[in-house]
């Protein structure tokens, strides 16, 4: 029996009902009014007080409106078919909602639920199985889907039986499996789980020890990503934080891409719709689209929604993870979400942190930061969430709570300046305030060392002691000017300069520069170190800056030539004739 | 609002505060109009019987026994093509006496489209200005605001842009307009010849603030009658957008909650999306363009109001006052239009990007010149060319007076290359370089 309830309070989104009954925190409930159907999320329960938070506009809203309770918390529908797909923030199909409008209560089926599938069984009768050991596989798009023991079983069982290869629906039953006590367990190729618990069925979760390239040389070259690793780019409007995701979702190392547009604007989610089905992915030759998720729930969509859209992107990315794929999951912006549950805070009456967040925002973060890594999983296989969030500091201030709680939780920061925005050097990540946890880590650099070549680590550090030379350099011309200081202190800050231009700045809007495989970042990031490591020796700075900037434009010709080609190699051979001249 | 039969009438107010009144009534839908001793008035939260109205027209005088009528609906505004020509208050009520709005009402404030169903923009909006059209054009379903001290001349600027835009319809949502503006504003489009283009809805300063919070969704619900069921591309201009959210904090502080940053309620972000994102490109040919102006005091974008604007609209255009000119210029520093990528170098000549792009760079060393000037250093060669090129950039393309076609404005940003720097110095692509250089 359902519990039911009927509405007593109504203040904007939050919604207090009379429960005749038992409820849970975090159940979900419906609300009626009239005959739209609206869902909503149990946040606090008082007495026989349940206040619910709508996902939904709660215009026309009556006292005595009946509610029904669900008996269960928020969960995402997990089963072939959810790539390529666009949902909103609870997992509905935007795609299958008819009209031109969102019209209230729309509620549409995650999956197809009457489409077949080819299966092919991986389990045998008598295997020893648990909650997300591999049954069986089919192909969606061209990854092997795993259908695997539902997350939900606990226990430990053993196979009855194995449906044959051939055609199902999702729904059908693919094999049974007995627990401990004797009793089947029918399992289906669809299953569900709740969105804001962490999914861990896995043995180990070690340090990340490989790295994800983006094609970003800001990011690859020397602040690099660990598969399974976490990062954030926090930065003031118009720094390009989303132009910068949108450059990594297209052209990141992974299996799955997981793209969360979590109360930001429309107009960006079409460009994705728009672009992502023609792009190909550089690193498969497959369509973009075809590795791809999105999860929209656009700032004027319901507030409510926009925090179960980042666990909803996380469960599904958890979900791929365990069948041992790389996965990327993005969100775009984690700061819309502190702002609902500020929102939330704020009509439930509680004593509010700083700037108005609840209390305990840090926690909420770090805990969702959590569940990103690499996993071992049962059968000894590798699978890896990585999980990059931009935040949006109020006022592009870094020291506010949102961006100090990421902070603590995040191994990588990729902070946009606003000075570098101001005079067009995208992608704006800062050289000197950026950096990475894993370029730390042994592991890491034992990785690159294999990857790219020994000691690529001592290599990256190195440029960004030159980085900071050239900035310390630059400090001084501004104060005693370009005659009050050594045409060396020029020569510094043009090597930094030379850095900065060539390796730091990118073209996001450059079919060929927008993306940079390690090998040619490698190429010209040692080409450039090589120059920077000569002592040239200028008559004065005004030869010192000529040279530099002559230098400069030919290495971005070289950056906008394709790689390997013949442009490529002629502005390669005038560059090292350009500096043979200068020695 | 005249009272229907049956219709139940309260006449014991429990609480009276600057802005709501909260009474015992039953069956009554959150979100509700009502009439509170003659003004109208909206439900704001309900909790059991006690009902809390906020009354737009302020509730001074107001009496514990004034007479409170629930309408049964939320506030709409009658849609037809009617609406053409017309000046409504903020209630959608003919200005200026006139017969009252035929055609059917529909709740303002309405649902959202789905962003599924929503084209990319892609249709350049030509203004003349090359601040705007060069530097940052601007697209047909984009939201863009203009960033302004209160002395600057942003209502006349937002004025000939959305005259010389050719929009099919010009929708004009006035909070907190002094008159003097309003009645400038009339006498633009009036003397355009536009009148029949535009419709208006105006809360000018000696209306009551909270008033304002209807004027963006009953501009809005116009703009999507347009859009929507006639095809047709519609800008919006919606004056002063800080007089709406001090308007909200208002409200909010009535009502006990706590504030945020700068006094703001905590849910200004999602209050201020919900009108930006109306803006929309439709499949049907239709749009819906938002040219918007937000004031700052002291130029501070940092500011929870400007701040949260700016993370929500495409960009924000910036004027500032040359002191080399002596014009209006729009920054291209601060200025951003996020979808001109979308166009420029598609829709406009190839060369624009890269144009572009130059020029503010080369502006920004300008400005490092100057800086080096002001504290007493040396100027180089290439400082003293960089400082005569801003001076001509701001004179000739920056300058809010410049009405050009875009065309001529790169074949302008040409010659001041070649006038002031070398090919090297410019640092655009070799090929580029080769098929526009003004020798």
């Amino acid at each position: 029996m359902k519990t039911v309830g009927k509405v007593s309070g109504i203040i904007s989104n939050i919604v207090i009902v009379k429960a005749e009954g038992a409820v849970g925190q975090n159940e979900i409930c419906y609300v009626y009014a009239g005959d739209t159907k609206m869902m909503a999320e149990v946040i606090k329960v008082t007495g026989d007080d349940a206040y619910v938070q709508v996902f939904d506009a709660t215009r026309g809203l009556k006292i005595g409106d009946k509610v029904e309770f669900e008996g269960h918390m928020l969960e995402a529908t997990l089963a072939p078919g959810l790539l390529s797909r666009n949902y909103d923030g609870l997992q509905n199909d935007l795609e299958k909602m008819d009209g031109l409008f969102i019209s209230r209560g729309s509620i549409t089926d995650p999956i197809d639920f009457e489409r077949t599938w080819e299966f092919k069984p991986l389990a045998k009768v008598g295997d020893k199985v648990s909650a997300a050991s591999w049954l069986g596989e089919v192909k969606e798009q061209w990854i092997t889907h795993k259908i695997m023991v539902p997350f939900v079983m606990t226990q430990s069982y053993t196979v009855k039986s194995v449906a044959a290869e051939g055609e199902y629906k999702v729904t059908d039953t693919i094999a049974v499996v007995t627990d401990s006590e004797g009793n089947d367990h029918n399992i289906t190729m669809v299953q569900k789980w709740p969105v804001k618990q962490a999914v861990r069925c896995y043995t180990d979760k070690p340090r990340p020890s490989r790295v994800m390239e983006t094609g970003v040389r800001a990011i690859d070259t020397f602040n690099p990503l660990a598969e399974g690793g976490t990062g954030f780019i926090p930065g003031p409007f118009g720094a390009g934080k989303t132009v910068l995701q949108h450059a990594i979702s297209k052209q990141a190392e992974a299996d799955v891409i997981i793209i969360v547009a979590c109360g930001e604007r429309a107009n960006e989610v079409v460009e994705i719709f728009k672009e992502f089905p023609e792009l190909i992915d550089p690193h498969t030759g497959h369509k973009l689209m075809e590795r791809t998720i999105i999860i929209c729930n656009t700032s004027n969509m319901p507030v409510a929604a926009r925090e179960a859209s980042v666990y909803t992107g996380m469960t599904i990315g958890e979900y791929y993870r365990s069948m041992g794929l790389k996965v990327l999951v993005m969100a775009d912006s984690t700061s819309r979400w502190a702002q609902a549950l500020r929102e939330m805070s704020n009509r439930l009456e509680e004593l509010p942190g700083q700037d108005a967040f609840p209390m305990d925002l840090s926690a909420v973060i770090s805990n969702f930061y959590s569940r990103a890594g690499l996993v071992k999983l049962t059968n000894g296989e590798t699978g890896s969430v990585t999980f990059l969030g931009t935040v949006s500091p109020a006022g592009g201030n870094l020291k506010e709570p949102v961006t100090e709680s990421t902070k603590k939780a995040a191994r990588c920061f990729y902070a946009l300046s606003q000075g570098r925005a101001d005079s067009k050097r995208y992608p704006a990540i800062d050289p000197l305030d950026s950096y990475s946890k894993y370029l730390e880590y042994p592991e890491v650099e034992a990785y690159l060392g294999e990857k790219i070549e020994k000691d690529w680590v001592k290599l990256v550090y190195r440029g960004k002691t030159l980085v900071q030379r050239g900035k310390e350099a630059n400090d001084q011309i501004n104060i005693l000017g370009d005659d009050g200081v050594p045409v060396e202190y020029h020569e510094r800050f043009w090597k930094s300069e030379l850095i900065d231009f060539v390796v730091l700045q990118q073209d996001a809007f450059d079919d060929i520069d927008a993306n940079c495989p390690m090998e040619r970042q490698q190429f010209m990031y040692k080409k450039v170190l090589s120059i920077c490591e000569h002592d040239f020796t200028f008559a004065d700075f005004e030869a010192c800056s000529k040279f530099f900037k002559g230098l400069i434009n030919l290495f971005r010709q070289m950056n906008y030539s394709e790689w390997q080609s013949e442009k490529f190699y002629d502005y390669d051979k005038q560059i090292d004739e350009y500096v043979a001249n200068a020695k | 609002m005249t009272t229907r039969a049956f219709q139940k009438i309260y006449t014991k107010i429990d609480n009276i505060t600057k802005a709501t009144v909260t009474l015992r009534a039953t069956g009554v839908g959150n979100d509700e109009l009502a009439t509170v001793g003659g003004r109208l008035a909206q439900v704001v939260k309900i909790m059991g019987d006690s009902v809390t109205l906020q009354v737009f027209a302020g509730t001074e005088g107001l009496a514990t026994n004034s007479e409170v009528i629930f309408h049964g609906e939320p506030p709409k505004l009658r849609v037809s093509d009617n609406l053409a020509g017309r000046f409504f208050n903020a209630y959608g009520e003919p200005l200026e006496g006139g017969e009252q709005l035929e055609g059917e009402a529909r709740e303002i404030g309405g649902p959202t489209v789905n962003p599924f169903r929503r084209l990319q923009p892609s249709e350049l909006i030509a203004t003349g200005i090359a601040g705007i059209d060069l530097n940052n054009t601007i697209v047909t379903g984009q939201k863009i605001p203009f960033f302004a001290d209160p002395d600057q001349p942003y209502n006349a600027v937002m004025a000939n842009v959305a005259l010389r835009a050719k929009a099919d319809k010009i929708i004009l949502g006035g909070m907190g307009l002094t008159n003097d503006d309003f009645l400038y504003f009339k006498q633009v489009f009036e003397n355009a010849g536009a009148l029949d283009r535009i419709v208006s809805f105006v809360n000018t300063t000696e209306n009551p603030p909270v008033e304002r919070l209807l004027v963006p969704d009953m501009a809005l619900t116009a703009a999507e009658y347009f859009a929507v069921d006639k095809g047709e591309k519609v800008l919006v201009l919606l004056t002063d957008m800080t007089l709406y959210a001090d308007a909200l904090a208002i409200v909010s502080n009535r009502m006990d909650q706590i504030p945020s940053k700068d006094s703001m309620p905590g849910s200004l972000y999602s209050d201020l999306a919900k009108i930006y994102e109306k803006a929309v490109q439709l499949p049907n040919g239709g749009s819906i363009t938002i040219i918007a102006v937000t004031t700052l005091s002291g130029g501070d974008i940092t500011h929870a109001i400007p701040d949260n604007t700016g993370y929500i609209t495409e960009g924000q255009l910036f004027l500032r006052n040359d002191s080399d000119t002596g014009k209006v210029i729009i920054d291209p520093f601060r200025s951003l239009s996020r979808l001109k990528q979308l166009v420029i170098g598609k829709k406009t000549r190839e060369d624009h990007p890269q144009v572009m792009n130059a020029c503010v760079r080369l502006y920004a060393d300008a400005a490092n010149a100057k800086t080096k000037l002001e504290n007493g250093f040396d100027l180089s060669d290439y400082d003293e060319r960089a400082l005569k090129f801003a001076k001509d950039y701001s004179e000739k393309l920056l300058a809010i007076d410049v009405n050009i076609e875009i065309t001529e404005m790169l074949d302008t940003a040409w010659a001041l290359f070649a006038e002031y720097f070398s090919k090297e110095e410019v640092a655009i692509k070799a090929e580029l370089i080769e098929k526009y250089w003004k020798a």
